[in-house]
């Protein structure tokens, strides 16, 4: 026993050592990961706050929001007086013939991406405070981020839900209102859907406030003529005539840029403009060989031996009939490929275009529909801004103009870039043989998120 | 030698004449059968306290009286008693091979003798799995443990084994057992990045354990705390025996070979099925046959293209393409092991040399690895020790069964396709022949012109001390560190155009370095008083574990010459990444014996560890169990039957905390950039709640022996309720996210396990027998609603009330005699809820139901070992039953009655060909699909029953090698995987196709290679 006794105070000392290592390493269990970073650490910085904002535009620019198949969507939907579509994708080809169901691919992969943009949004609008250089700059960050979250919701709820006009709006259905960043999940976030008008109200909101703090230039983003440029849309679809071509006006007068002197710069932005986003464009999504995929090139686009650089799976055929809409000499009839026997239009065989949201042609027939509709000439009158158009087209200009006139002049000028539907329903046109409010024309809200969440009612039909 | 034994004979005589009635000091010597000293042996003069070790010379000396009874005791060996007054002190002790006495290691220093086990640990000798051609410690394991069932994905070299001990206890989380080396928990997951997964225990050299404990109920696990449900598998490796230097030398060499072909079409056939099946859809679109554009033309078109023409000329001339996936297989193997010792210093060291050839062309392994393990005893109190494993693996793997460069998937190409192309001589399908020849890419153009090399550099190391503080209580402290540093190469030559679009080569270099350290200090306390036995263990564990990861990858090379990517003119790919767990825990342990009758046993963990939520960041799991050994009680005493009986019962609770790395953090990622800008996103939903998987077991057995304990038994029985599965939980969209991990699921296990060992014959002629056989039924029982599929066509699906992974499919009901349609069952339910069992040739109607079961309902095995005089052979069988394949990923194509040009498999023939005919495949439709929608008609039989390897050996008389320096010489051949009793149609049915294997989607074939049969021939000699 004796030597254990000599030698206890080491032992004790070996176990001591034990203890404090024991101690030392509880703290090593708060080990984080490295490709990515916890989330409360990861919007502290106004660099956060910048980082996050282009995660948004990211999100936006997924395939199935502004990457081009909201537009494509808007484009299909029933149209097939101006469209043979032959692609294999059930969720567009059910589109197309207006017989979608509840699991539409597309329908669910719209709204979540949406959705999941949104809480980007959300989460850059909850910490625009970080940012502290300027207050330039963050009326910028904040600018942008309300540009984006009005401009897709607008979008979901003119996918998502009637159309204003069609019964009561006030009370109609839109799409759930999410404007916090999600944290954990409760019950809250289970959300019922809000009515068409709390919708609009809210893209209303959004656009005005982002059109305010926005600054007339910003490289590629979003600029104040974006925001103003989109409210002019909004309020078309609300029939708000006036706050639209207003909105139109400072867009036109405001943003400094000019009709392209061809019909044709407005596209191939990749092999005509070496990259370069074409002038007229208000706002659009970049794509490159990095980074994006144009799904409107995806779907309307086709492989053209002759012309470098295009690509796409030659699924929308451009009906012989809607070509000859076009008045002879109008240079956008010949805007058309024909390859294979089919014609395919020119504006999205560029494999790496820019995916266009909105360009300044629109602006000048808004601001024309809405004064003639309004029997004003704010700015101009509506047979100057028609004329404007026309004669960019290598047409001859009119001496007058009918609202249909202006009307007919938007199909065409703004043909296969996601108008289609929109201004069918707003100027309440039947779609092929279906009624401008058939429920057959508004998607379902996904199977998925109605199993999920009992809080959501579906739309008529599915 | 003699004349020492004599000596000392003398000397003992002597000695006991003045010891009489006195209290003298006697002298002994304690050996083996073969006359090997025992070193360590106890010693103790029986009813008293006074008891010695044997030296290294097995000597001891010990003061007694006369007329005591002397109790010599040794692990591993039969106790002896002999009296003080016997006439010789020369102690032979027997080899104990009976397990009742084997002591069982329990983790953290801990063992028992195994009759006073409360808990359940199944025990694997290395000895029994020494030598054999078995790759990886886990696939050695196979049928040798009740309740443990191991499944091979293929006979690739060097790839995953799924084990399973007790069931599948996870549906997203890993299912794999926590493998422990000697105190080190090691990595024991995949770290490649292209085929199949690999396995990193194949860095281990299997000769090297001494023994591998598997911990299978609550009770036994308790103390891996939440890293338990998965059962534990402890690997003890060898250690140093005081006593003279063993010197042991094994050389073998041998060869291997797939176990089996399936029989495909041959030229003949083919021709006749594809020009009736062409028939049929001619006649059936009203095409003339002769019309250029039928699709009898067609057919003809095809085998004329893709056999360079040579089919024209000699339409009988046939190549069965399986030769040129399968080889012969070259195994060499030598080890060299060193063990010895004095009483204070003990070492084991051991060399490793192995080169196998696989049985699929370009697939080789070799290893190399060393071994030092050190004991000694540096004073009284203080012990210490290091253990260091060093090891290369270089591995040339295989594509992923899912890829057309398998060579396997050779198998659908035409029979009539030539292996070499006539007008270049190269393989069918190089340029600058023409590469479309080939229905499908030709794999040896992958295997010849890429390749595909895997090294991997480990080490296991691990020292520790041992300080004796007081009598009966130790303190040790242990430090390990498992460094695993891999690279992989891969390079595709410009021949490989066809199948990887690379014109102008593609390299890609990857790298994982993943580190491992772990540290374990703990109180051992043992305390005999009486009647009264009582331990415990008492400590900590902390260990910490890194993974960095790089690769990139080039294209664009100079030429095939320049492989590396330095010539890449562009490099396309690259990446770094890292990933890290730590886990910090306590335990306890401790044992109570009464009277060598009652025992209880208590154990507990607390675990915290870097994967669980803020709010759940620390586990307790605490286990029960006691035992009560009948046979020591006086109506049992002297039972001439029962020699031994025990009845035990455990319960306790244990985790799964293989949940990933962070599952439960809110995380961004900064993947999110936009027009060349950085950005980043939300990506994961935070829960701070979410922590390890929880299972809960209730195991009641006996153990049992008779006659002697000539035959000895474990029967259990066990219950094991798995909650808090880690699920993907849908969440609305709206929220930005489509789902959470939450633990919510629950699933359970049911089972017996039984295992028999017996001596059937002792004397000259040995015969033992071990067997065990296994029942598991588990069961899914709450899934919130979720839908889980996997595996090949999805089949395999996870379902509350049944199995996980179940398949789930439309039920075959076989061919229309009338018009050789195939036929399902439509299984839709009634108006008055029962099922419609109408049989429809419209697939579309058909509902799908539960059609199988991956999971075997029954694990066996089966070992008898022989031995007379010099002669010993050993014959090992295993048996899986009563479990489904899924072979849809090949039978869509190939047992699909010509729905493609695909070669089909000869069964095939038997094709419906005119109404009447009763058969069970449908008529030859060419392009039309008769009978290859997925149904259950590909999910199969998958039981088999396996002579898993046999050895028979001669060791030659140590007396007559006397003269030759040699101790011993033993001679031996032996097999693996020689014969298969099996229903299965493919190649294997031990098969986890590497491309879709996972939790859930077991038992799918595609084209996934055999295991390997191999015979060896070794001679073993020592020193």
């Amino acid at each position: 026993m004796k030597i254990y006794n000599k030698t206890i105070n080491k032992y004790l000392a070996a176990i001591l050592f034990t203890s404090v290592l024991a101690t030392a390493c509880e703290k090593r269990l708060d080990v984080f990961p490295y490709q990515s970073i916890s989330d409360d650490k990861a919007l502290l910085s106004e660099g956060d706050v910048k980082v996050t904002l282009v995660g948004a535009y990211d999100g936006a620019q997924a395939v199935t929001v502004y990457g081009g198949d909201i537009m494509v969507m808007n484009e299909l939907i029933g149209n097939g007086e101006n469209i043979n579509f032959t692609g294999t994708f059930a969720g567009l080809s059910d589109a197309f013939k207006a017989q979608m169901n509840a699991n539409n691919s597309n329908a669910l992969g719209t709204w979540s991406a949406s959705y999941s943009t949104i809480n980007r949004i959300n989460n850059v609008l909850t910490a625009v405070d970080k940012v502290t250089s300027s207050t330039a700059n963050k009326n910028s960050v904040e600018g942008e981020a309300l540009f984006l979250r009005g401009s897709i919701y607008f979008e979901l709820v003119r996918l998502y839900a009637k159309a204003v006009g069609d019964g009561d709006y006030a009370t109609n259905p839109g799409v759930p209102l999410v404007l916090t960043p999600t944290g954990n999940v409760t019950d809250a976030d289970y959300k019922a859907r809000a009515t068409v008008k709390a919708v609009y109200d809210q893209v209303i909101a959004d656009l005005v406030k982002a059109e305010s703090l926005l600054p007339s230039s910003n490289g590629v983003y979003a600029t104040k003529w974006s925001a103003a440029a989109q409210l002019s849309r909004v309020y078309l679809a609300l029939k708000n005539y006036t706050e639209a071509g207003a909105a139109a006006n400072r867009v036109i007068t405001g943003s400094g840029k000019t009709l392209a002197t061809e019909v044709g710069k407005n596209w191939f932005t990749f092999i005509n403009n070496g990259g370069t986003t074409p002038g007229e464009y208000l706002f659009s999504m970049k794509v490159t060989a990095q980074d994006g995929v144009n799904a409107l090139n995806t779907y309307f686009g086709r492989t053209i031996s002759t012309i470098a650089g295009t690509a796409g799976r030659s699924d929308c055929k451009i009906r012989p009939a809607h070509i000859a809409q076009y008045e002879d000499g109008d240079v956008r009839k010949t805007y058309f490929e024909l390859s294979g026997g089919n014609y395919y239009t020119k504006k999205h065989l560029d494999r790496f275009g820019d995916v266009p949201v909105i360009r300044l042609s629109e602006l000048y027939l808004t601001r024309a529909e809405a004064n003639q509709r309004n029997n004003t000439s704010v700015g101009a009158s509506p047979l100057s801004d028609v004329n404007a158009i026309r004669t960019r087209a290598g047409l001859p200009a009119l001496s007058a103009v009918t609202l249909a006139d202006i009307l007919k002049e938007r199909r065409l000028e703004l043909a296969f870039e996601g108008q289609f539907l929109p201004d069918a329903k707003r100027t309440q046109t039947a779609v092929g043989t279906l009624a401008w409010n058939s429920p057959k024309l508004i998607l379902p809200i996904p199977q998925r998120e109605i199993d999920v969440n009992k809080q959501l009612v579906q739309n008529e039909g599915y | 030698m003699k004349k020492f034994f004599l000596l000392s004979f003398i000397a003992s005589f002597l000695m006991m004449g003045v010891a009489i009635a006195q209290n003298t000091t006697v002298n002994g010597k304690v050996t083996d059968e073969s006359g090997n000293p025992i070193a360590g042996a106890s010693v103790l003069v029986k009813g008293t306290k006074t008891g010695v070790n044997s030296d290294a010379q097995g000597n001891f000396s010990i003061s007694a009286q006369a007329n005591k009874v002397l109790e010599v005791i040794a692990i591993g060996y039969e106790s002896r008693q002999v009296s003080t007054n016997a006439k010789s002190f020369l102690i032979v002790l027997k080899s104990d091979v009976r397990s009742l006495s084997e002591v069982v290691v329990t983790g953290f220093g801990g063992s028992l003798i195994k009759k006073e086990l409360t808990g359940n640990i199944a025990r694997v000798k290395g000895k029994d799995i020494e030598y054999m051609p078995t790759p990886s410690v886990d696939a050695a394991l196979q049928g040798r443990a009740a309740g443990v069932f191991v499944n091979s994905q293929s006979g690739k070299l060097g790839q995953a084994v799924t084990v399973r001990i007790r069931g599948n206890s996870s549906i997203s989380a890993s299912s794999q057992p926590l493998y422990v080396l000697d105190g080190i928990p090691v990595t024991s997951g995949d770290q490649s990045t292209y085929g199949g997964d690999m396995n990193p225990l194949t860095d281990l050299n299997p000769n090297d354990i001494e023994s591998i404990e598997v911990l299978k109920d609550a009770s036994a696990g308790a103390i891996y705390g939440s890293r338990a449900a998965n059962g534990v598998v402890l690997i003890t490796t060898k250690r140093g025996r005081a006593g003279k230097t063993q010197i042991t030398f094994n050389l073998q060499t041998g060869q291997s070979e797939a176990t089996k072909r399936v029989r495909m079409l041959n030229s003949t056939e083919y021709n006749e099925l594809a020009m009736e099946a062409a028939k049929y859809s001619d006649d059936e679109e009203g095409i003339d046959y002769t019309d250029p554009y039928s699709y009898t033309q067609y057919m003809k078109d095809i085998m004329s293209y893709h056999s360079f023409g040579e089919w024209d000329k000699d339409p009988s001339k046939s190549y069965d393409w399986q030769d040129q996936a399968f080889q012969k297989g070259q195994y060499r193997q030598a080890d060299l092991q060193i063990r010895g010792g004095n009483d204070k210093t003990k070492f084991f060291s051991s060399f490793q040399h192995l080169d196998q050839g696989g049985t699929i062309v370009g697939n080789e392994l070799s290893r190399t690895t060393g071994r030092l393990n050190v004991d000694q005893q540096a004073n009284s109190w203080l012990d210490l020790g290091v253990s260091l494993s060093l090891s290369r693996t270089y591995n040339r793997r295989l594509p992923g069964d899912n890829a057309f460069s398998n060579p396997l998937q050779s198998a659908a190409l035409l029979p009539m396709t030539p292996f070499y192309d006539p007008n270049t001589g190269l393989i069918t399908g190089t340029p600058p022949g023409d590469v479309n020849v080939g229905l499908y890419f030709n794999p040896r153009i992958q295997i010849d012109y890429a390749k595909y090399a895997q090294d991997v550099y480990r080490t296991f190391g691990n020292t520790y001390f041992k300080a004796k503080l007081l009598p009966g209580l130790t303190f040790q402290s242990e430090f390990g560190l498992d460094f695993l540093s891999q690279n992989e190469e891969r390079y595709y030559q410009t021949q490989t155009v066809r199948n990887t679009s690379s014109s102008t080569g593609e390299g890609t270099n990857t790298g994982a370095f993943v580190t491992n350290y772990n540290t374990n200090s703990y109180f051992n306390y043992t305390k005999v008083a009486g009647v009264h036995n009582f331990a415990a263990t008492l400590g900590m564990q902390y260990q910490q574990s890194q993974a960095k990861y790089n690769s990139i990858t080039g294209i664009g090379f100079p030429s095939d010459s320049y492989q590396k990517i330095a010539s890449a003119a562009t490099k396309s790919g690259g990446s770094s990444s890292q990933t890290d767990f730590r886990f910090l825990s306590y335990f306890l342990r401790t044992n109570y014996t009464f009277n060598e009758k009652y025992i209880v046993a208590a154990s507990g963990r607390i675990d915290q560890s870097s994967r669980f939520g803020k709010n759940a960041r620390t586990g307790f799991f605490p286990a029960i169990s006691a035992g009560w050994i009948l046979s020591n009680e006086k109506f049992l005493m002297d039972n001439k039957v029962i020699s031994f009986l025990k009845a035990r019962a455990s319960y306790g609770i244990v985790g799964n905390s293989e949940i990933g790395n962070f599952p439960q953090m809110g995380l961004f990622t900064g993947d999110a950039g936009y027009a060349g800008a950085a950005g980043q996103r939300p990506s994961q939903l935070r829960n701070d709640d979410l922590k390890w998987e929880t299972t809960s077991q209730l195991d009641a057995g006996i153990d049992f022996g008779l006659f002697n304990n000539r035959v000895t038994g474990e029967i259990d029985y066990y219950e094991k309720n798995t909650s808090g599965l880690l699920l993907n939980v849908n969440i609305p969209a709206t929220t930005g996210f489509s789902s959470m991990v939450r633990n919510v699921g629950k699933l359970e296990n049911k089972g017996f396990e039984f295992v028999l060992n017996t001596q059937n014959l002792i004397g000259a002629f040995k015969w033992t027998t071990s067997f065990n056989i296994a029942l598991n039924r588990g069961k899914v029982t709450d899934i919130q609603g979720q839908v889980i599929e996997g595996g090949v066509g999805s089949m395999n699906r996870v379902m509350e009330g049944e199995a996980i992974g179940v398949f789930y499919t439309a039920e075959w009901a076989g061919v229309d005699p009338a018009n050789g349609d195939a036929l399902w069952y439509k299984n839709t339910k009634n108006a008055d809820g029962t099922i419609d069992r109408t049989k429809t040739n419209v697939f579309s109607q058909a509902t799908r139901v539960v059609t199988g079961n991956p999971n075997p309902d029954i694990i066996l095995g089966l070992t008898n070992t022989f031995s007379f005089k010099g002669f010993d052979m050993s014959v090992f069988f295993n048996g899986v039953l009563g479990n489904e394949n899924n072979i849809y990923g090949m039978g869509r194509y190939s047992s699909a009655s010509m729905r493609y040009e695909d070669n089909q498999t000869y069964d095939q023939m038997a094709r419906w060909q005119k109404p009447g005919d009763i058969t069970n495949v449908p008529q030859a439709r060419l392009f039309y699909n008769n009978g290859a929608q997925i149904s259950s008609r590909y999910i199969v039989d998958g039981s088999y029953i396996r002579l898993r390897t046999a050895s028979i050996g001669y060791t030659f008389d140590s007396k007559k090698l006397n003269k030759f320096k040699l101790e011993k010489l033993r001679v031996y051949v032996s097999g693996q995987n020689l014969l298969t009793f099996t229903k299965y149609p493919y190649w294997d049915p031990e098969v986890n196709a590497d491309d879709f294997d996972s939790n859930i989607a077991k038992g799918s074939d595609f084209y996934t290679p055999p295991q390997p049969r191999t015979i060896l021939f070794g001679v073993n000699i020592n020193f």
